[in-house]
């Protein structure tokens, strides 16, 4: 039984760092190449020992998948690539590859030139490391090797974002990386034919969430804004770069045309201005509204919002500044936090998840005093609002993917041990499938079935379609094939007698078996043949009987009648092959005889 | 497999190959050399067109045909709508046509005539940027026509009963009476909603039957080459390739190697113009009209080789200190198809794609229309761009015909300048005849036509390196006649018969097959238009799949063959093997098999299950002795054997001939056992268990499985 093997060297129940070892038919596959962004010791980066604790690593893995840009995702590929010596193939969409850079070298900057770190990679580092990079179109197909097969699938959670489906064999897997199942402002749902994989791995970010309507969220989130900056607040929204960025951009932007409103809003120059000329330029990969109007009017050109200068933050007045990195954990946004922070007036939204140890963690979890490394003490007094925004699929939409693509087991991977719990006997009493949740180091085994691939002789096929077409239609009727299967050079056919014979280049030896069976029936032969077709006809349902010069013949079995006016002889003969049939057919004329 | 050659132009292809009881369409291309025969509808009326003489012909008079034919520099065009020439509808039923693969946007043009109002129910494919650049074509040509007063009026028809009084070239036009005026926008969103957009190497499964993969052709933005995949056999089709490095992703060859059939469609319509000479020649016409205060009109579709010609023009006034003069494109789609062009990242060349990276658009046309030297406008008399014209100043627009369109228009307003010029660079029509209904001309006029598609020498090149088992061809591109074929090869290739390619193919295949020691010229097969013909391999086999259990009964019953004449006897191994069919989405499977009835009185079924429906196969020749030896096993020890007397003169005494031919008697048991080499027969008149035990004797002296 062959079987694939799945360890997660990171985001096995658990969020952050995503790294899953995949391994069937020979092949090992990396599943993300992700860091942690809530440590700051080796911890951040999976444990690569784990695959070989000393030596080259690229002769244990045949390839790195990465599904999309965040950098629990791929922000540990440079020092994979770069450090530890993988020099194998590296696979990510196109977007993915223009984008993930960029995340790379700011994270890089905050850590190495804010905190001082060395011994981390460095800018040449991630340029070498993407110029490795593979680029893949959603569902192309791409042969890694002979045997190892991969494929994207739109996947909607930030731009670029696949899902990626991996064929060994006849053994498949589905990685979903991160999902989203509802379309949003800028970007459509995952989407992916009911493929049937072994196995799907999926992300289970918000297991036990079921969220309420996008709309209602969106209404409240603006209302929220719009209240604080009337009363002359100052918003901080803290975001990372691209993803949630551009769609709440797009939302204050309709907003603010819509209400006539004047307040300014910003966004923190950079990055982000930058991360809006890929958005234009990867429009093919946005939602279908935007990529129908952006010869008229392209979204990710704002008018309302302009770019963020460090002096704005002392700013009198009301206004609305987008800034990154989106967990408050480093950065101008924690700058401007900082500043705001003492102020009731202020409001900061959280749009997406934070991970532990970061200021935001800390701050939704309603700490009023925050320390920072440098003893500095802050007081949170502004409002702190969370918003999931998090373009991850909630239990619906997992619950959905699984009925898309119909996976033989499911596992899970990047989320909460107590919350996949609950998916897992969800997933297993709804569809009746296994479903796994190995934890970090952790190696699960899945078994599947073989199936062998074997060439069937059309000519075979061809008379159990002509015989299975003469029967009466009967949906419950089993087809069936009889032939030989010839194994030569391991590969498989199925064919008929004549066939083996030609293709192996040996004589047939055909053996006959003849009985002769007395009966008095006085008349001519070929009345009494006729009498013994009645007969047959009668008792051979659905066998195609003939007559001719008095020779009656069912497949090749051959009755002939001779003898004179009284007395008749009725020879029955048949091949070796139609033994049941011959016996049948002889034991009914010798029983008809005795009974007459 | 069969090949059905529906068009009679050979760049703009359909074809409909039958495989694996499907019927697929490769390509739908409409030829538009019809409209050459009209009169040209332009924009706004023009009073020299619409002064032009009637055209009787001599010794008719025929009141039917009155107005339908005009004169023009003593040549005759048809005063109607301009008709097109889809392709043969009586060939192939449209409604029993399962799949529609396209290549690229040039030979698209025909879908709504096969899709719509025809009872077709398939599935169309193509690219995305196919579907995006040839809805942009589509639209602009139903604008064009229908916008110019088209669809109004009645046809002109009576002419195409006159043809054999008419004067050339309008009598030598094809079938005039299956030209077809264009069809309605509706239709064309209709049909165009019915295209599955699929990327490159991405297989598409056709009914389970086959996977389809488009495959990079370098011809254009999203142009494709299709391979059609069963688990046995493999047909690529070669249509609009180039091997030129352009502004799309380059040709994927690797993916058409070793195919058993071949099918090339296609190739460049002016073998005798290279490509890059032309657009040198292009851009220093352009300046010279340009330096004298002249204007230049370049008749285009609207994408394709005009975003070559906006980026080399652009840089060549650069050079040339022309930066100031103005570059307009006119067409109902020229914003979409400038902004689509900027974010197909993922199907331009390398060069271009390195630019998103950055990112900047992967085109430069965006930037110089930032600039300001680049506008569009959806027609010539909007306000906003009428305001702005300049002159000089270089105008592209459509459509290359000039039978329709703003260039219609432009001609008749600058015809009689000399100082302007109008330069050629689309292939599709000879570039005289479109200018025929203008004439007197005193503008320039220059040829420089531009196709970048596979030319003959590179054709016979790519033949030769993918090596298919089968070439298929169009009849345009075969040899001619053989009492043609004798001229020397060295003479320079014919400009419109295509004829060499064949014949350079196969001295090129011979020249290989020298080279390597092995092969032939690859066969070749043409097809011509409205024709059928038999190609490909035959199949003897589907591919299906077996499980493990069965897999592993079938292992028990397992024989080996040493003894098989096979060079490889090792490997050889049989078994018989009874399965449960399972054909579902056209997809085999092999199944254990259901048990067989549990009433063993009841008589079999036919192709029924159970161990008696096995098939049984025994060979080579009987071993008497052995046979004897088994009967006693069996409690039978009355055999006795007879030899024939002619058995030994024809074996040649051997061992084997002992046994050739005897006979077998078992008195007691009332049983004849007839042995020959290939046959044994047994007269059994005894018992049915004397019967079994026979069978497992002869089962023990004789190979089988």
């Amino acid at each position: 039984m062959p079987e694939i093997k799945i360890t997660p060297l990171g985001a096995g129940q658990d969020v952050g760092r995503s790294c899953i070892l995949l391994s069937m038919g020979g092949k090992n596959i990396m599943l993300d190449c992700g860091m942690h962004m809530g440590y700051n010791d080796e911890r951040r980066f999976p444990d690569f020992s784990y695959i070989v604790p000393e030596g080259p690593i690229t002769s244990q893995i045949d390839c790195v998948i990465i599904s999309h840009f965040h950098l629990d995702h791929c922000g540990a590929l440079p020092y994979m690539s770069e450090m530890i010596g993988y020099t194998g193939p590296i696979y990510m969409t196109h977007p993915t590859k223009a984008i993930a850079p960029i995340l790379l070298e700011d994270m890089r900057k905050v850590v190495v030139e804010r905190k001082g770190e060395s011994n981390f990679f460095t800018s040449q580092m991630i340029k070498d490391c993407i110029k490795k990079v593979t680029a893949v179109t959603l569902h192309q197909s791409v042969m890694v090797d002979n045997e190892l097969e991969i494929k994207a699938y739109y996947a909607g959670h930030v731009l670029g974002a696949a899902m990626f489906w991996i064929r060994v064999g006849s053994q498949s897997v589905v990685y979903t990386g991160d999902y989203n199942m509802t379309p949003d402002r800028h970007l459509g749902a995952a989407w992916i034919d009911k493929c049937r994989p072994d196995l799907l791995i999926t992300e289970s970010t918000y297991a036990t969430t079921i969220r309420d309507s996008k709309r209602c969220r969106e209404r409240d989130f603006l209302k929220k804004v719009h209240e604080c900056v009337e009363k002359g607040g100052k918003v901080l929204i803290p975001v990372f770069a691209l993803g949630r960025a551009q769609e709440l951009c797009i939302l204050l932007e309709t907003y603010w045309e819509r209400m006539n409103l004047k307040y300014p809003v910003y966004f923190a120059l950079g990055l982000t201005e930058k991360a809006n000329n890929y958005y234009k330029m990867f429009i093919t990969w946005t939602n279908q509204k935007i990529r129908k109007t952006f010869v008229q009017r392209n979204m990710f050109d704002f008018k309302h919002i302009k770019p963020f200068d460090k002096t704005y933050i002392d700013n009198p007045g009301a206004m609305v500044v987008f800034a990154t990195p989106g967990m408050l954990h480093a950065g101008l946004s924690l700058n401007i936090f900082k500043k705001w922070a003492p102020y009731e007036q202020n409001m900061v939204i959280m749009p997406g998840f934070c991970v532990q140890g970061t200021v935001g963690h800390k701050i939704l979890n309603g700490a009023k005093k925050v320390e920072f490394e440098n003893r500095q003490v802050v007081e949170v007094k502004m409002a702190v609002e969370y918003m999931s925004f998090s373009a991850h699929a909630d239990a619906k939409g997992i619950m959905q993917l699984i009925q898309y693509c119909e996976p033989k087991n499911v596992l899970l991977v990047h989320g909460e041990a107590q919350k996949m719990e609950f998916l897992k006997d969800k997933i297993e009493k709804e569809f009746k499938i296994n479903c796994y949740m190995p934890a970090n180091g952790e190696t699960s085994v899945i078994n599947t079935p073989t199936k062998l691939p074997v060439d069937v002789s059309l000519r075979l096929l061809k008379a159990e379609a002509v015989r299975y077409n003469a029967l009466p239609p009967d949906p419950k009727r089993r087809r069936v094939v009889n032939g030989i299967l010839c194994v030569k050079d391991n590969r498989l056919s199925l064919l008929d007698i004549d066939e083996v014979c030609d293709e192996i280049g040996i004589n047939r030896h055909v053996i006959r078996f003849t009985s002769t069976v007395r009966f008095d029936d006085p008349g001519p032969a070929v009345k009494t043949a006729e009498k013994l077709k009645a007969l047959l006809s009668e008792k051979l349902e659905g066998w195609t009987i003939t007559i001719s010069d008095g020779n009656i013949s069912v497949e090749s079995v051959l009755i002939k009648v001779e003898g004179d006016e009284n007395t008749k002889s009725i020879y029955v003969s048949w091949t070796n092959q139609d033994e049941d049939l011959g016996s049948y057919i002889l034991g009914l004329l010798q029983s008809m005889v005795q009974s007459s | 497999m069969k090949l059905y050659c529906l068009s009679s132009d050979a760049s703009k292809p359909c074809f409909v190959l039958s495989f694996k009881e499907l019927l697929i369409m490769l390509d739908c291309g409409l030829s538009a050399h019809s409209v050459l025969n009209f009169l040209p509808l332009p924009p706004v009326p023009s009073t020299r067109l619409a002064s032009l003489p009637n055209y009787t012909p001599p010794h008719v008079n025929d009141p039917l045909l009155e107005g339908e034919l005009k004169e023009c520099c003593g040549r005759v065009f048809v005063d109607s709508i301009p008709e097109f020439c889809p392709p043969l509808d009586k060939v192939v039923d449209f409604s029993q046509l399962d799949v529609i693969l396209i290549s690229n946007y040039t030979c698209m043009m025909a879908l709504p005539f096969i899709t719509e109002d025809t009872g077709f129910k398939g599935q169309v494919y193509a690219t995305e940027p196919t579907l995006q650049i040839g809805r942009f074509y589509l639209e602009e040509l139903a604008e064009w026509v229908s916008g110019a007063g088209g669809g109004t009026g009645a046809a002109a028809r009576r002419w195409k009963e006159l043809l054999h009084v008419l004067p050339q070239p309008l009598s030598l036009a094809a079938r005039p009476r299956s030209w077809r005026r264009l069809f309605a926008p509706a239709a064309v969103a209709r049909s165009l909603a019915r295209v599955r957009v699929v990327g490159y190497d991405e297989k598409v499964d056709i009914y389970g039957a086959l996977d389809a993969t488009a495959v990079s052709s370098g011809f254009c933005l999203g142009s494709a080459n299709w391979v059609l995949r069963s688990a046995r056999e493999k047909v690529a089709y070669v249509s609009g390739s180039s091997t030129l490095t352009t502004h799309p992703r380059p040709i994927n060859q690797a993916a058409l190697r070793g195919a058993d059939l071949l099918i090339l469609a296609a190739l460049t319509q002016t073998p005798a113009h290279n490509p890059d000479h032309m657009l040198g020649d292009l851009c220093v016409h352009a300046a010279v009209t340009l330096r004298a205060g002249g204007c230049v009109l370049c008749p285009v579709y609207p994408s394709g080789v005009l975003y070559d010609l906006l980026e080399c023009l652009s840089a060549h006034l650069d050079t040339a200190g022309l930066q100031h003069v103005p570059m307009y494109v006119v067409s109902p789609v020229a914003d979409s198809s400038l902004a689509y062009s900027n974010i197909l990242a993922e199907w331009v060349s390398v060069g271009k794609q390195a630019r998103v990276y950055l990112p900047e658009e992967p085109f430069p046309h965006a930037a110089l229309a930032r600039a300001g030297r680049l506008r569009h406008a959806r027609h010539l008399h909007d306000d906003a761009f009428s305001a702005e014209f300049r002159q000089p100043c270089v105008v592209f627009c459509g459509h290359p015909s000039l039978r329709f369109g703003a260039a219609v228009h432009l001609v008749e307003l600058w015809a009689n300048n000399p100082a302007h010029a109008i330069i050629f660079t689309e292939p599709d029509f000879p570039h005289t005849e479109a200018l025929a209904p203008f004439q007197p001309l005193s503008m320039k006029a220059f040829h420089c036509p531009i196709d970048t598609s596979l030319n003959y020498s590179q054709a016979n090149k790519l033949v030769r390196e993918l090596r298919p088992r089968e070439l298929a061809l169009p009849d345009q591109y075969a040899p001619p006649p053989p009492h043609h074929h004798q001229a020397p090869r060295s003479v320079p290739l014919p400009h419109r018969h295509v004829a060499q390619l064949l014949a350079g193919q196969q001295a090129g295949a011979r020249a290989a097959a020298a080279r390597a020691g092995a092969a032939r010229p690859v066969p070749t097969v043409v097809v011509r238009r409205g024709a059928a013909r038999a190609c490909g391999p035959r199949r003897r086999t589907a591919r299906g799949s077996l499980g493990a259990a069965l897999a592993a009964h079938a292992q028990a019953a397992a024989r080996t063959l040493p003894a098989a004449p096979a060079a490889d006897a090792q490997a050889l191994r049989l078994a018989p093997l009874q399965a449960a069919l399972s054909l579902r989405d056209n997809r085999l499977e092999l199944l254990p098999a259901p048990p067989p009835p549990a009433d063993p009185a009841a008589p079999p079924q036919p192709g029924g299950s159970g161990t008696g429906a096995l098939p049984r196969l025994h060979w080579g020749a009987l071993d008497v002795d052995a046979l004897v030896r088994a009967l006693a096993r069996e409690g039978i020890t009355d055999a006795r054997v007879e030899r024939s007397a002619a058995a030994p003169a024809e074996g040649g005494g051997t061992a084997a001939a002992d046994s050739m031919s005897c006979i077998v008697h078992l008195p007691r048991h009332d049983t004849l056992v007839h042995v020959e080499r290939h046959a044994t027969h047994v007269f059994c008149e005894g018992r049915a268990d004397v019967r079994q035990a026979l069978r497992r004797a002869l089962a023990a002296a004789l190979p089988h499985v």
